[in-house]
C-alpha cells in the first residue's frame, strides 16, 4: 500500500481543520500548521527512498475516479516520478523551513493561525500541482495555488495596497488560466484524454499545428503563474504579502510552477520548434526585463521580486532549450529554491527588526546589529551572483553554457543577465548591511529569535551546497527517465571560456555597484533627477502603463459603449415600446366611462356596421 | 298575404326601443325598450317562420321569450337593489365602474 496520499492529505487536513476551527485552534494552530509540512516532508523522504531505490521509474497510485461520463474519463492518480520527487522535497522542506521562521515573523499578528491555514492549504494545493498525473487535476492544484496566493497576497486585507494586489494578481493569474484551460480542451478534443500518459502518447500522430498550439496556450499559462513577460505585472504588487508568501510563494515555490509545466509537457515541446523559440524568447526578454527592474527599486522586497522574475526567466530559457536544458532549468529551480527563499526570509528578518521598514534607504550599517541574518544572507547573495562554488554558480553557468549551445545571441543576453544581477545585488547588500546608519529615529534593529534564524541558517547552508545536486551529473541522470537528456551541440566557445567571461560580467556588476553605492553616502531619499532608464525601471519598464493603456482603457471604453448602447439601443426601444402602449391604452380607458347608455350606443353603431359588412359581402 | 306590413312594424318596434334605450334615463324605462326591441324581433321571427312554412323562427322567439324573462327577473332585482342603495333609477348615476 503506497502512502503517497498522506504527502498531499497532511497539509490538506490541516488547513481544513485550522481554517474551518475557528479560535478552538488558535492557541496551537501555528504548531500544528508548521507541523504539517514537515510531516509531508518525511513521507515525502520516505517517497524518495523508496523511488531511488527501487527499479520502477515512478511510484504512482490511483485514488479515484473524479469524471465517468461517456468518451471522458478522469482519475484522480498521484505520479511520484523523478521530477515530482524533486518537487516535492523542495516544496515540503524549504516550505517546513519557511512555517518555521513564520512562527516568529508572525508572532503578533492576531490572525496567526489563519496565515498558517492558508500556508498549509498553498503547500497542499501545490503538492496536488506536482504530484498529479493528469492535466485536469494539475488545474485543480494551479487553481489552488492560485487561490492561496490571492488569500496571502491580501492577508493583511485592511491595507488597501493589499487587497488591490491581491485582486491584480488574481486577475492576470486569470488570463494564463484561460490559456491552459484551451489547452486541456484542445488535448481532450485532439486526444480524448487529459492524461499525461495519454497526451505523451497521442503526441506522436499529432500534427504540428496542434503540437505548437498546445505549446504556446500552455506558455502562456506558465507565463501567468511564473510572472513572463507579458503577464510579469502582479509579481512586485504580490509583495504587499507577509514577507514568508514572498518567500515560499512568490519565489521558491508557485511562481516556479511554469516551469515544472514547460517541463513536464516535454512531450509536447519536443514536437514543436516554434513553441519552444517562443518559450526561451520569453525567457531571455523576462530575465533582462526583472534584471533592470530590480536595479531600481528601493523597496527591498521588490528587489527581490524583480530578481525572481529574472531568475525564472534564466528556468524558462533553459526549459525553452529542450532536453538539453530541461534539468538544468529545474537544478537552477532547487538552488534558486534555496537562497532565495534564505534572501526573502533574511529580507523579512531585517524587516522584522526595523519595523517593517522596507526602504533600503533606511537601512545601512545593519551587520553589525544582525550578525546571523547578515551571514546568511551574504550567502544568498553570494549564491545569486554565482559565486564560484556556490549552488548558483553552478546551475546559472550550466543555463548560459546551454544558451550558448543554443544561440549565441541568447547567450549574451544570459550573460549580461548575470552581470545586471550581480549589480542590484550588491547594491541591495551595501545599502542594507554596509554603507553609513540611515535609520529611521525610533528605529531599534536588533536580531531576530532562534525560531526565524535557525531556518536562515539552514537555508543559507543549502545556498552554499545546493550545487552538489550536479555532482557526477546527478541531476541530469535523475531527470532522464522524465526529461531525456542530450548533449550540447558544439559551442561557439569552449565551456571554460563561457564561465570565466561570466565571472568577468559578474565581477563587473559588482564593481559597478560599489563604486556607485559602496563609497559615496546613499541619500535617504530617492533622487528624482534621474536618466530616463532608471525612470523606467522605476516605473517597472511602464508594465502596468502598457497594460492600462492597451488593454484596461480600451476594454473600458468597450464596456462603456456597449453599457450605453444596451441602455440607450436595447432599453430604449423596449421602454419605448411600453411607453407607447402604455399612453395609447391610457387614453383608450377613458371610453370605458361608466354611462350604460354610451356602452349601448357602440353597440348599436358596431351591430349596424356588422350589418353593413354582411350586406356588403353578400352584394358582391 | 304579404309580410312586408309586419316586417315594417317590427323595424318600427325595434327603432322606438332602440331609441328608447338611448335617450332615456330612467333604469325601468330602459328595460321597457329593451323588451320591445326583443318583441320586435320576436315578431320578425315569427313572420319568417309563417312565410318560409317551417318552425325555425317560432322556435327562436320561444327561446328569445325564456331568456327574456330571466333577464327581467335578473334585471328588475338589480334595479331594485339600485335603488335601494342610491335612492335613484337613473342609469348615468350608476357609473362608477369605469376607468
Amino acid at each position: 500500500m503506497s502512502l503517497l496520499y498522506l504527502i498531499v492529505g497532511i497539509p490538506a487536513i490541516s488547513a481544513a481543520v485550522l481554517l474551518l476551527g475557528g479560535r478552538l485552534t488558535d492557541r496551537w494552530g501555528h504548531l500544528l500548521g508548521a507541523l504539517a509540512p514537515l510531516a509531508s516532508f518525511v513521507a515525502g523522504l520516505v517517497a524518495f527512498a523508496q523511488l531511488a531505490g527501487g527499479d520502477d521509474e515512478a511510484l504512482t497510485q490511483r485514488l479515484f475516479t473524479w469524471i465517468d461520463v461517456a468518451g471522458f474519463h478522469v482519475d484522480i492518480g498521484l505520479l511520484f516520478d523523478p521530477l515530482s520527487a524533486v518537487f516535492v522535497l523542495l516544496i515540503t522542506g524549504v516550505g517546513s523551513l519557511i512555517h518555521i521562521y513564520s512562527i516568529g515573523y508572525m508572532e503578533h499578528d492576531e490572525r496567526r493561525r489563519r496565515f498558517f491555514g492558508y500556508l498549509n492549504l498553498f503547500v497542499a494545493a501545490m503538492l496536488t500541482l506536482v504530484l498529479a498525473d493528469d492535466y485536469l487535476a494539475l488545474f485543480l492544484g494551479w487553481e489552488g495555488v492560485g487561490l492561496a496566493s490571492y488569500l496571502l497576497i491580501g492577508f493583511w486585507q485592511y491595507k488597501v495596497s493589499a487587497a488591490v494586489a491581491a485582486k491584480k494578481a488574481f486577475v492576470v493569474n486569470r488570463v494564463g488560466d484561460l490559456g491552459m484551460a484551451l489547452a486541456i480542451m484542445l488535448m481532450f478534443a485532439t486526444f480524448g484524454s487529459t492524461s499525461f500518459e495519454g497526451v505523451a502518447g497521442g503526441m506522436g500522430q499529432a500534427s504540428a499545428a496542434t503540437a505548437t498550439a498546445l505549446g504556446l496556450l500552455l506558455l502562456l499559462a506558465a507565463c501567468g503563474k511564473s510572472a513572463q513577460v507579458p503577464l510579469q505585472s502582479w509579481l512586485l504588487d504580490a509583495m504587499e504579502g507577509p514577507t514568508p508568501v514572498s518567500a515560499l510563494i512568490h519565489a521558491a515555490t508557485m511562481v516556479t510552477a511554469g516551469v515544472y509545466l514547460v517541463t513536464r509537457s516535454n512531450f509536447i515541446y519536443d514536437q514543436t520548434e516554434t513553441a519552444q523559440t517562443a518559450v526561451v524568447v520569453v525567457g531571455l526578454v523576462t530575465l533582462l526585463w526583472g534584471a533592470v527592474i530590480g536595479c531600481a527599486k528601493d523597496d527591498i522586497k521588490k528587489v527581490l521580486a524583480g530578481s525572481t522574475m529574472s531568475q525564472i526567466g534564466y528556468m524558462m530559457l533553459a526549459a525553452g532549450i529542450g532536453p538539453a536544458g530541461y534539468a538544468f532549468a529545474i537544478f537552477h529551480l532547487l538552488t534558486h529554491g534555496f537562497f532565495k527563499a534564505n534572501l526573502f526570509l533574511g529580507a523579512g528578518s531585517v524587516m522584522h527588526g526595523m519595523n517593517d521598514e522596507v526602504d533600503m534607504r533606511r537601512y545601512g550599517a545593519l551587520r553589525s546589529v544582525m550578525p546571523v541574518t547578515f551571514v546568511t544572507f551574504a550567502l544568498g547573495y553570494l549564491a545569486i551572483i554565482g559565486f564560484p562554488g556556490l549552488a548558483g554558480f553552478w546551475s546559472k553557468d550550466k543555463i548560459i553554457e546551454a544558451a550558448f549551445g543554443e544561440n549565441v545571441l541568447i547567450g549574451v543576453g544570459a550573460v549580461a543577465g548575470a552581470g545586471i544581477t550581480a549589480f542590484y545585488m550588491t547594491r541591495l547588500m551595501l545599502m542594507t548591511f554596509i554603507s553609513q546608519r540611515r535609520w529611521a529615529k525610533e528605529a531599534h534593529p536588533h536580531e531576530s529569535p532562534l525560531v526565524m534564524t535557525v531556518p536562515l541558517i539552514v537555508l543559507g547552508a543549502l545556498s552554499v551546497v545546493g550545487g552538489a545536486l550536479l555532482l557526477n551529473g546527478w541531476i541530469v541522470d535523475w531527470l532522464e527517465p522524465v526529461v531525456g537528456r542530450e548533449e550540447h551541440q558544439d559551442l561557439p566557445i569552449s565551456a571554460t571560456l563561457i564561465t570565466v567571461s561570466v565571472l568577468v560580467v559578474v565581477l563587473a556588476g559588482v564593481a559597478a555597484a560599489v563604486v556607485m553605492y559602496g563609497r559615496d553616502k546613499v541619500a535617504t531619499r530617492a533622487p528624482s533627477r534621474v536618466s530616463p532608464f532608471t525612470k523606467a525601471a522605476r516605473a517597472d519598464l511602464y508594465g502596468d502603463a502598457f497594460n492600462e493603456a492597451a488593454l484596461m482603457r480600451p476594454g473600458q471604453y468597450l464596456t462603456r459603449s456597449l453599457v450605453y448602447a444596451d441602455n440607450r439601443g436595447v432599453d430604449g426601444a423596449v421602454n419605448g415600446l411600453a411607453a407607447v402602449v402604455g399612453g395609447t391604452s391610457g387614453r383608450v380607458r377613458r371610453w370605458q366611462s361608466g354611462f350604460v347608455r354610451s356602452y349601448a350606443l357602440s353597440m348599436l353603431g358596431g351591430s349596424a356596421l356588422l350589418l353593413l359588412a354582411v350586406v356588403a359581402v353578400k352584394l358582391a | 298575404m304579404s309580410a312586408t306590413p309586419f316586417l315594417i312594424l317590427s323595424a318600427l318596434l325595434f327603432g322606438v326601443g332602440a331609441v328608447g334605450v338611448l335617450v332615456r334615463r330612467n333604469a325601468i324605462v330602459v328595460f321597457m325598450c329593451v323588451e320591445l326591441m326583443l318583441n320586435a324581433a320576436n315578431l320578425a321571427f315569427v313572420t319568417f317562420s309563417r312565410q318560409h312554412g317551417n318552425f325555425d323562427g317560432q322556435i327562436a322567439a320561444f327561446f328569445v321569450m325564456v331568456v327574456a324573462a330571466a333577464e327581467v327577473v335578473v334585471g328588475l332585482a338589480i334595479i331594485m337593489t339600485i335603488f335601494r342603495t342610491r335612492r335613484s333609477a337613473s342609469v348615468d348615476d350608476a357609473s362608477l365602474l369605469k376607468y
